[in-house]
Parts: structure tokens; C-alpha cells; sequence
């Protein structure tokens, strides 16, 4: 009997490699898991048969175009569209001999913080089915923490990989922007889309992180690696930096028991030898979110401009080619692309776009100098993934600008394309509180043994307890 | 017309003839069933991204060059924005505020000097896909019954040039024209041929009273497809707007189609918005830097331009000579034939009309050889001479055995043939011998006939004038 709850990806390599179990005998585990538990969660949006890798199994986010398997992003408009092609990150995880179990649900285009955005209907978290798994990758984080896959990849624009990890109590990493190929992820704003590993453990998603980084001939914003990935085996941070902005703590909305969860963890780091001091982030507090949603859905609009009936996807007839577009437009697409296609359509209109798109870019260059700053003096920044836990499913869902400050910590650093890494520091009224820690341009090796580190003091269980 | 002056300025679109399109890999060019040269990043399936095709950016540094621009050492791509079904992701991406070339300037040489024309930009884009509008009467989007995309055009690599206002007449636009499409041949980056739409022209026209500095609201004209339209449609736009401005209206900003057949100048459907294309930079490409060790190879690699081998040319020959036997392709050998011991003019014109007219590729011809057979042009037979010249492109062509073969000069054998057609031909003799010298070519040529071409043609002239003189 595979515990699909408790092993890790690293373990179910273990028993590969002693012949004790099969890459399809661990793929029939988890699709079981699914057929017990997924009628709840709503992680996956399908499931798919072994396809003869002999590795261990994953779960992709439905952004991710796999080759012959539907893929719709969480949109009504890119229904039942199958890709004829792979996008890299899972042509890499198929050359690795990843089977896919599933393609897991999103917010609709990866816009949003619930996957209550999904068309297809949201996903629920493991730890409390009332409550959202957080998102836009929450159907990848649901499946981790529910046992339905041993790990998965998400995209984070700007914190759909991060903050869904922190909710369902994941390790996620948003890697530094170019080191992963964007070739096939289904575009929501391509300066700041980023496909990464979600999993267990912070040695899972070092692991998952080596397989699909590095350059591709089909993304001319890749580039190559500095230093090859490491899994992490340290239990000490002796001399690491650590640098907190003090702008944290006149954050609006820091629950206190996420706040008491960061600040043990941090005093965790202390004990394990880390220099913990103060930094300063006064821009990336005041003007990220805006900077954010200027660019965000700016590039949104012209990405998601494919989407007209006229090659792929569903079509309402109408008489002309115009209101055909329009029809089909309207029909397919939900509140939320529809309002970030405005707002980004706005942001871009002549007369407008050096006071909004424009000055968005200069603002994103200063953000991109202050982390820069911060990050001579310290080795990483530690703030709270999200300011809250897991929240009810309802909650914040009419409430766009609610929705959008869960984002509020995980958004700078997107846009100075640093990386950022989800670990689990404890729980807060029984849900899971998670710790981001943000490291210089390509310094996910240092994040990996940060990570591991805290993971290894903070004995964190990611299964949930009303699964135990 | 003499109390106005035309201002024009050109848009010129030039497809690249590159292996593959601009940003995929799929083959660029003709010949595919429709949409069989597709793949997913240029049909804008979701995901597909673009990749630079580092051959078409060489080729812009190349023309750049060529036309003296600057070459940016940063240049970015943009994405500009509307709905249309030949454009498969609702953008084009396509330099636009930073462009690979600018201020280069090219001198075209005119009878009456060298005109001066300002190339403010070069830069790259790519093409959309075409659209087929099947049913209807006007093959436009209106009235159409239904609508077909053939995707295989699109994404094809496309150079736009634009033209400063330099141009002052339809003349001067279609000497402009040819010399810089015979720069894009000689480059070797497109084949430029109007009727395939490998080169495309757009004209701004608008006219002023001559002399005075301002310039008045010009209106555009689309799908000018041919030199020659492009000469004829400037002409009646230019005619129209002084016809407005001298009845007391004014010209409104429009653009028209030229219809060549009936020489008329339809406006198109005017849009009820202004376009607004919300550029900006294309985040899934990075910017343009060729190296400058590029630029300077490239640099190296430029040949003498057509513009300096017309004006060196032409004051060798005459103007009219030398714009044909460059924009012709032909200069290189008149060159080599010249050097190899030719006359000018006749090696000019051996080359330009008998060449050209035998439908002989210059570059397979031995300028030595030639040289020989323009040389003896007059002394062998004119049958052996279009038989040589026929040949003169074989592999291991030789003139000798031609040259050999001496025209007919002997008195005794052309004076009874010469007879023979003065005979024939009573009222020709009595209109010469009546003052009209010019029929001197007909006996001649009669005379070539009557011997199959073999007679020496001066020889016979002298014999023919001898005869009616006496």
C-alpha cells in the first residue's frame, strides 16, 4: 500500500530504483487517490493513463500545453482545445520519464488568488474543504497536500505558485525569470510568467527545479544557468543574511497568526545560526501592487487578443468576422480576463500608455534596483507568503481588489524577476502559514539551503490533519 | 499643372527572402498548398513564442548599410495591436519606436542632376497571412459571402522602408523605385518583384503651390503594383488635389486605391475610430544589439551601390544607357567587355538589345569573347552574328569559329542582288532620289535578305547610296 499522503517525490524515486514499486503502479495510486478525493477537492481538471515514462509521477497545471491532452487554462474560450505540441517544461518532464497523472485546475488564465476564477469550477484545500486552496495554482497545491500527486508544476505571474504553496502548506519556488522556458504555457503576462516546481520538500522541488530549467531554443528569455542546481543536505545557516523589511509591520490585513508563525520561524533561523536584520522595501510596499496591475494585465490583453474563434477554441457564428470575434469573446471568457483585458487595453490606449504602461516600466525598474540594494547587504528576504490563511470559498470572491492584496508580499519580487521560495512555517488555527523567502537573480541554490534548513527545525507535517 | 509641385514620400514593403519566417522556423516563400507552411507560433497557438531570425536581421543591418543609415546598436521589437483574421495572435510584432536603420539617404541620378532622397527608417516586421474573401463582387471583406486564410504568408520576414518627402514628381518615384529595388536584388535579400507582392509600394502625395515651403494634407495610395501605376497613380492624385485646391476646397486626408485599368483612384471606407495600435515593446523577444564586428563585416561585403555605377556610368555613356544596364543587372559585364577592348556604345548596345532581346544570362557570358564578337559586329555576317550572340552564354563558349566566317563584301556578288532590288522597288528609288535619304535602310535591309544575312551591311550601303547617286 503507497502512502500517496506522506511520500515524497524523492522517496517514490527511492522505490523505483529498489524495483519495490513501478512508475504504473505509482501512477494507479495516485489516479486512485484522485477517485477518492477529488470529487471533493476539484484539484484536477483530467486525468490521463500512464504514458510508459519510469519515473515518478506529476502533476501539471493546466496552463502547461500537453501534446494530445486537452488543455484549457481554466477558460470556457480553449475548450476542448488539445495541443499539438508540448511545451518544454513538459516535453522536459517526459524526457525525464514523468508520467502525467493529471492537468490540475486554475484560475482562469492563472488570473486570480482562489481558483474560484476557474471556469470549470473551483478547487477545494485539503486542510478545510470550505476553504480555497489559494491560487491561481491551486489545483496543483490541492493535489500535493491531498496526496493526489507526489508534485507538479505550477506558473507564477505573480504568486500562483507561492502563496496557493503557502495555503495548502506546499513547497513551491517561483524561479528566477528566464531560467525556465515559458515555450507552451498558455501567456497571461509574459515579462513576469514563471513555471515552477511545487512539492514536499524543498529537496523535491530542487530536484523537479534541475529537470526543467536551463536554456531553450524556443524562448529567446532563457538563458543558461550560472552554476548547476544543488540538492540541499545542510542543517545549519551559519553566515547566512537574512533581511526583513520593516515595511511588514505596518502592513494592513497581517493576520496574527501568520505574523507569530513568521516571526518563530525567523527565530528559528536565529538559532540555526542565521544574522537576521532589518531591510527596507518602502517602494515595492507602496507601488508594486500598482506597478503589478498596470503591466500584468497590459500584457494580458494583447496575449489573450489570440482568442477569437477563428483557429481553435469554440465559435459563436455570427454574420461577420467582427461579431463573431466579439460573441465568441464575450461567451468565452470570464469576469476576471475580461476585466484585466479592459484595465491592460486602457493602460496601453495612446494618450494614456506613458502615464500608466509607461510609467508602470520606470516604476518596475526602481523596484528592480531596491531588491537589488537590499540584496547586497543580505543573502535573502523573509516576509509571510500571504497575509492570511486559507479563506473561506465566497469570501473575497465579488471583491476583486480583496482578492488581489493576498498578492501584496509576493508581487515585487516577481517584478524584479527574482526567485522566490514557499516553505511551510507552521499553522494558524489549524491551517497551514507560509514562509517566502526571496533570493538574488539566480540564487535558488541559496534559497534550496535556506529552505531546507528551516524545513529540517521547523518539522512542519504537510499532511493535513483531518487526513492523518 | 506648372503653378504646383507634387510632394511625395514612399512606403516601401520588401519580403525577404529567407529560408525560414521571421519568428519560427516554418519555410518562408511561395509554392505551399495553402497552410501547409504553418506551425504553432504562426498560427498564435497558445504558448508558441517567438524566436528573431538572426538571417533577417542580418540582411536589415545589410540594407541599411547599403542605403547609409545608422544602425541601431539597440533595436526592439513591438507588438502592435488589433483584430483582424490574417493576423493570427491580434498583434504583429514589428519595430517601431526603435528600428533597426535610420536617417540613411539614397541619390538617384536624374537627367538634371542628382536627386537627394531621405530614408528615415528601415526596420523589420512580419507579414500577416492572406485573406481570400470568396462570393461578393469587390473581392473586399464587404459584401463577401464568406472569408479564407491561407497562413502560409504569415509571419514572413518584411522590411519597410520609408521615404522622407523628397520626392517631387512621378518621374523622380519611379527612378527612386527602381534603383532601390535593384539595391535589394543586388544584395541578394529579396527577389522584389511587384507583380508576386514580394515588393509593395504605398505613396503619400500631396502638392503645393511650387516654390513654397509648406506642406499640405497628403492622402495615401494603396495597392500600386506596378512602376508604371506607381507613376500614373501619383500623377492623378496629384492632379486631383490641385484640381480641389484651385476650386476653392480642400484636400481631407483619405486613402485610395488606384484602379490601373481605368486609371481611377478609389477612397476606401473611412474607419469610424482612429486606429489606436497600443504598442509597446514585445516582452517575448529581447532587444536587437548586433555586434559591431557584424555591422563592420557586413560593411565590407557591400559592393559599389547601383546609384554610384549609374552616375559613373552614365557620364561615360549617356544616363538613359547606363539606368539600363544597371537596374538590368547587366553592368558587370558591359564593364568586363569594355575592359576586355569594346567600344562603349556598341558594347552597350550589343548588350542591352541583342543580349537581352536572345534572352542570354549576362553572367554566363565571356566578356573577352564578347568583346571579340562586338568587334567584328559589322565585318561578319549579321546571321553569324545572332548565332553567336544566341550562344554566347553556352558553357566554354568561343567566338573564333564565328569570326571566321567574313560577310559578304565582294562587289561582283552584292552588285547583281543590289540591282536585283532596285529593280523591284521603282517608287522607293524615286522618293530617294526625291531627298528622303532614310530610305537608304530599307535597300540595305532588302539586300541583307536577299542574301540571308550575309552581305556586310556597310559595304551594301555604300554600293546601294553609289547606285542611286549615280
Amino acid at each position: 500500500m503507497i502512502d500517496t499522503l506522506r511520500l515524497t517525490a524523492e522517496g517514490a524515486r527511492r522505490l523505483i530504483e529498489r524495483r519495490e514499486v513501478s512508475s504504473a503502479e505509482l501512477h494507479a495510486a495516485y489516479v486512485a487517490a484522485a477517485g477518492q478525493r477529488d470529487g471533493e477537492l476539484h484539484a484536477y481538471l483530467r486525468l490521463v493513463d500512464h504514458d510508459g515514462g519510469a519515473g515518478v509521477p506529476i502533476a501539471l497545471k493546466d496552463v502547461i500545453s500537453t501534446k494530445g491532452v486537452e488543455t484549457t487554462a481554466g477558460s470556457r474560450i480553449l475548450e476542448g482545445y488539445v495541443p499539438v505540441f508540448d511545451a518544454t517544461v513538459a516535453a522536459r518532464c517526459k524526457a525525464a520519464g514523468l508520467p502525467l497523472i493529471g492537468k490540475t485546475n486554475t484560475d482562469e488564465f492563472a488570473m486570480g488568488s482562489s481558483t474560484e476564477n476557474s471556469a470549470y469550477g473551483c478547487s477545494r484545500n485539503p486542510w478545510d474543504p470550505t476553504r480555497v486552496p489559494g491560487g491561481s495554482g491551486g489545483g496543483t497545491a490541492a493535489a500535493i497536500a491531498g496526496g493526489l500527486a507526489p508534485w507538479g508544476l505550477g506558473s507564477d505571474t505573480g504568486g500562483s505558485i507561492k502563496q496557493p504553496s503557502a495555503l495548502c502548506g506546499n513547497v513551491g519556488l517561483r524561479p528566477t525569470y528566464g531560467t525556465v522556458s515559458r515555450y507552451g504555457i498558455v501567456a497571461f503576462a509574459s515579462s513576469l510568467d514563471q513555471i515552477g516546481p511545487v512539492g514536499k520538500t524543498v529537496r523535491d522541488v530542487a530536484l523537479l527545479y534541475s529537470l526543467i530549467s536551463g536554456p531553450d531554443a524556443n524562448d529567446s528569455t532563457t538563458v543558461e544557468l550560472p552554476e548547476p542546481v544543488e540538492l540541499p543536505s545542510n542543517e545549519r545557516l551559519d553566515g547566512l543574511r537574512i533581511g526583513i523589511p520593516t515595511q511588514i509591520w505596518d502592513l494592513q490585513g497581517i493576520e496574527p497568526g501568520v505574523r507569530a508563525s513568521f516571526e518563530a520561524a525567523v527565530e528559528t533561523a536565529r538559532s540555526l545560526g542565521a544574522e537576521v536584520g532589518d531591510c527596507d522595501l518602502p517602494l515595492s510596499f507602496d507601488y508594486g501592487m500598482p506597478c503589478y496591475y498596470l503591466i500584468a494585465p497590459a500584457e494580458a490583453s494583447s496575449n489573450l487578443a489570440r482568442y477569437d474563434g477563428v483557429r481553435y477554441g469554440p465559435r459563436v457564428e455570427a454574420p461577420t468576422y467582427r461579431e463573431m470575434v466579439e460573441k465568441t469573446r464575450d461567451a468565452g471568457f470570464g469576469d476576471e480576463p475580461k476585466r484585466r483585458i479592459m484595465l491592460g487595453t486602457y493602460a496601453l490606449s495612446a494618450g494614456y500608455y506613458d502615464a500608466y504602461y509607461g510609467q508602470a516600466q520606470r516604476v518596475r525598474t526602481l523596484l528592480i534596483r531596491e531588491h537589488r540594494d537590499a540584496l547586497e547587504r543580505f543573502d535573502v528576504i523573509a516576509t509571510p507568503t500571504s497575509p492570511t490563511v486559507a479563506f473561506p470559498i465566497g469570501d473575497k470572491a465579488s471583491d476583486p481588489l480583496a482578492m488581489y492584496a493576498c498578492d501584496v508580499m509576493t508581487i515585487p519580487s516577481c517584478l524584479a524577476g527574482l526567485p522566490g521560495l514557499n516553505v511551510p512555517s507552521g499553522l494558524s488555527d489549524g491551517l497551514p502559514v507560509g514562509l517566502q523567502l526571496i533570493g538574488r537573480q539566480f540564487g535558488e541554490n541559496t534559497l534550496f539551503r535556506a529552505g531546507h534548513a528551516l524545513e529540517q527545525a521547523l518539522g512542519f507535517d504537510g499532511v493535513p490533519e483531518r487526513l492523518r | 499643372m506648372s503653378a504646383w509641385e507634387t510632394i511625395v514620400g514612399l512606403e516601401i514593403h520588401v519580403q525577404l527572402k529567407t529560408r525560414t519566417k521571421m519568428f519560427c522556423r516554418c519555410a518562408a516563400g511561395y509554392g505551399g498548398a495553402e497552410n501547409t507552411q504553418t506551425c504553432p507560433v504562426c498560427l498564435g497557438f497558445p504558448g508558441a513564442l517567438p524566436v528573431i531570425n538572426r538571417t533577417a536581421v542580418e540582411w536589415t543591418v545589410k540594407l541599411g548599410l547599403a542605403l547609409g543609415c545608422q544602425i541601431a546598436p539597440r533595436a526592439v521589437f513591438a507588438r502592435k495591436n488589433y483584430f483582424y483574421p490574417d493576423l493570427p495572435k491580434g498583434y504583429q510584432i514589428s519595430q517601431y519606436d526603435m528600428p533597426s536603420c535610420e536617417h540613411g539617404t539614397m541619390l538617384v541620378p536624374m537627367p538634371e542632376g542628382e536627386l537627394e532622397v531621405g530614408i528615415v527608417r528601415a526596420h523589420l516586421e512580419e507579414d500577416a497571412a492572406k485573406t481570400v474573401h470568396m462570393g461578393g463582387h469587390t473581392g473586399r471583406i464587404g459584401g463577401a459571402d464568406y472569408s479564407l486564410v491561407d497562413y502560409n504568408r504569415g509571419g514572413t520576414p518584411l522590411l519597410e522602408i520609408v521615404t522622407a518627402p523628397d520626392i517631387r514628381s512621378a518621374e523622380e518615384a519611379k527612378r527612386f523605385l527602381q534603383l532601390l529595388r535593384q539595391t535589394v536584388v543586388e544584395l541578394g535579400i529579396s527577389d522584389a518583384e511587384m507583380e508576386k507582392g514580394t515588393l509593395r509600394v504605398d505613396a503619400n502625395v500631396s502638392v503645393r503651390p511650387a516654390g513654397s515651403g509648406e506642406l499640405r494634407t497628403r492622402c495615401e495610395i494603396k495597392n500600386l503594383n506596378s512602376f508604371t501605376y506607381i507613376a500614373r497613380g501619383i500623377e492623378a492624385e496629384a492632379a486631383r488635389q490641385v484640381e480641389i485646391w484651385e476650386s476653392g476646397g480642400e484636400v481631407r486626408q483619405e486613402t485610395f486605391d488606384f484602379d490601373a485599368g481605368s486609371g481611377t483612384l478609389t477612397p476606401r471606407r473611412s474607419k469610424e475610430e482612429a486606429d489606436d495600435y497600443r504598442y509597446f515593446p514585445e516582452p517575448d523577444l529581447v532587444p536587437v544589439e548586433p555586434p559591431a564586428e557584424l555591422v563592420e563585416r557586413l560593411r565590407a561585403e557591400l559592393t559599389e551601390p547601383p546609384a554610384e555605377r549609374i552616375a559613373r556610368l552614365g557620364a561615360e555613356l549617356d544616363l538613359e544607357r547606363a539606368l539600363v544596364l544597371v537596374t538590368g543587372g547587366l553592368d558587370r559585364l558591359y564593364e568586363a567587355t569594355v575592359a576586355a577592348g569594346a567600344e562603349r556604345v556598341a558594347a552597350a548596345n550589343v548588350i542591352a538589345n541583342n543580349l537581352v532581346g536572345a534572352g542570354v544570362d549576362p553572367a554566363a557570358v565571356p566578356a573577352s569573347e564578347l568583346a571579340e564578337l562586338v568587334a567584328a559586329r559589322d565585318r561578319i555576317p549579321r546571321s553569324v552574328f545572332d548565332e553567336a550572340i544566341s550562344q554566347a552564354g553556352a558553357p566554354g563558349f568561343s567566338a573564333a569559329p564565328y569570326l571566321a566566317q567574313e560577310a559578304v563584301s565582294d562587289t561582283s556578288t552584292l552588285d547583281p542582288v543590289i540591282d536585283a532590288v532596285i529593280a523591284a522597288n521603282p517608287g522607293q528609288v524615286a522618293a530617294f532620289k526625291g531627298g528622303k535619304e532614310g530610305l537608304l535602310g530599307f535597300f540595305v535591309g532588302q539586300v541583307m535578305k536577299e542574301t540571308g544575312g550575309a552581305a556586310n551591311p556597310r559595304v551594301v550601303s555604300e554600293l546601294v547610296r553609289e547606285k542611286l547617286l549615280r
